[in-house]
């Protein structure tokens, strides 16, 4: 085919108000608008959200999982980061 | 099922490296392998396979509900045949995109289709007769597709476990939806009751088949079922949906049109007569009864959609260039 392909979008969608937008799948649209209308109609269908983000694809910069290890390991050791680590007296009451 | 079609991988070793031993701990600890995991080359390979035929299925499967939107007995009924049909089209395009997360883009697996490269369902290739067969398709259809599928939720592989959450959900509307058009027909008329029979025979017997071959012939499941792609066999699926179904046609009055049909009281299983397995093996291969028909179609749309998808292009085109020029000359 040689046909040109049309663009990735990757879509967003906050469910309701209060609520971050959370990755729901991608749709392939020629431009940001027919995106935004692709994305509505494949994920919304049910009143599944009030507002949609779409992002080209190849806009998102990603972790590579192979350095999961190196990026997130140091946090797991550092237990002092949590409230938990640190011992409140009980007579000092809720803290 | 969807993907009926797989045959066996290949002979090719297993992955001996640590590598694999590391994605196979991960699959064992029901952790979910997303995109950008270390995957066995055959792994990603038959997601491919199974995801991509499984679209197939949801968008070939609008063809013949459609045929009957435009003769829908009543405004009610005809809405919801539409929503119906369009969650298909929904369906299909949630599968496509888990694929391409597979690193395979949408135009390829459009093009193995149309070329009929790829297959897809045989429940598919067969006529839609009645306004029954409508009630047929949502009850059993999309009953066995219910049945399938939400073990698949549960699949190991992140972006085809999680469409799947999503076209469960949908996919109890249809049923219910083609109960009650069954529900209708069964209560009205002695014709309308004996369409809806008419129906169930024609359908009961090409749903068992979409369950996929028997286990002494499946070949693909030992490893389907060490990667947990595939939860239950074949066999298993078909008998748990047969004992589901056969007290909801008690209800309408209806007959399972099978003379050996028994219930067998020590295991407390409906037992079904023998399948005409090839049958099914001609369907699948191109001789259903409607299989040049729906790729036909198929093909039609896509041609006649060719101009819209290059105007889109264009016009995003001209746009940016637009853009530019402006940019430049307020610089």
């Amino acid at each position: 085919m040689s046909e040109k392909h049309l663009p990735l979008w990757e879509v967003f969608i906050r469910s309701r108000s209060g609520l971050a937008h959370k990755h729901c799948g991608s749709v392939h649209a020629a431009d940001a608008e027919m995106a935004l209308q692709a994305a509505r109609d494949v994920y919304t269908r049910r009143g599944e959200g009030n507002s949609i983000w779409v992002v080209p694809s190849g806009a998102i910069t990603a972790s590579d999982p192979a350095d999961k290890d190196e990026l997130f390991a140091p946090a797991l050791s550092k237990i002092y980061r949590h409230p938990t680590f640190y011992e409140v007296p009980d007579e000092v009451g809720h803290m | 099922m969807y993907t009926q079609a797989l045959n066996a991988i290949s002979d090719e070793p297993a992955d001996q490296s640590a590598e694999a031993a590391r994605f196979q701990a991960q699959v064992d600890a029901e952790q979910k392998i997303e995109p950008n995991d270390w995957m066995p080359e055959a792994y990603r390979r038959t997601l491919v396979r199974q995801i991509s035929q499984h679209a197939h299925s949801e968008i070939v499967g609008m063809l013949p509900e459609g045929n009957w939107i435009t003769r829908a007995p009543s405004l009610k009924r005809k809405v919801a045949l539409l929503a119906k049909v369009q969650d298909e089209a929904g369906h299909g395009l949630y599968l496509y995109a888990a694929a391409e997360t597979l690193n395979v883009a949408r135009e390829e697996l459009i093009e193995q289709l149309l070329s009929g490269k790829a297959k897809y369902s045989s429940i598919f290739n067969y006529p839609t007769l009645s306004w029954a067969d409508i009630g047929a398709i949502g009850w059993l259809v999309d009953g066995a597709a219910i049945m399938n599928q939400i073990p698949l939720c549960r699949c190991s592989y992140g972006p085809y476990a999680r469409a799947m959450i999503r076209i469960c959900k949908e996919e109890s509307f249809h049923q219910r939806q083609g109960y009650g058009i069954m529900l209708t027909l069964a209560r009205g008329t002695s014709g309308q009751k004996a369409m809806a029979q008419d129906a169930l025979n024609r359908w009961w017997w090409p749903c068992l088949m979409m369950f996929g071959p028997p286990d002494s012939e499946s070949q693909h499941s030992d490893q389907s079922t060490r990667w947990k792609i595939k939860r239950f066999s074949n066999d298993d699926l078909r008998q748990k949906f047969i004992d589901a179904t056969v007290p909801q046609a008690h209800y309408l009055g209806l007959a399972i049109p099978d003379k050996e049909f028994t219930f067998d009281e020590a295991s407390g299983h409906w037992k079904s007569g023998p399948i005409d397995w090839a049958e099914f093996k001609r369907v699948l291969s191109g001789g259903g009864p409607c299989n040049r028909e729906r790729m036909r179609v198929r093909r039609k749309a896509h041609e006649n959609g060719a101009w819209v998808r290059e105007a889109a292009l264009a016009y995003a085109e001209k746009r940016r260039a637009r853009r530019d020029a402006i940019k430049i000359a307020a610089e």
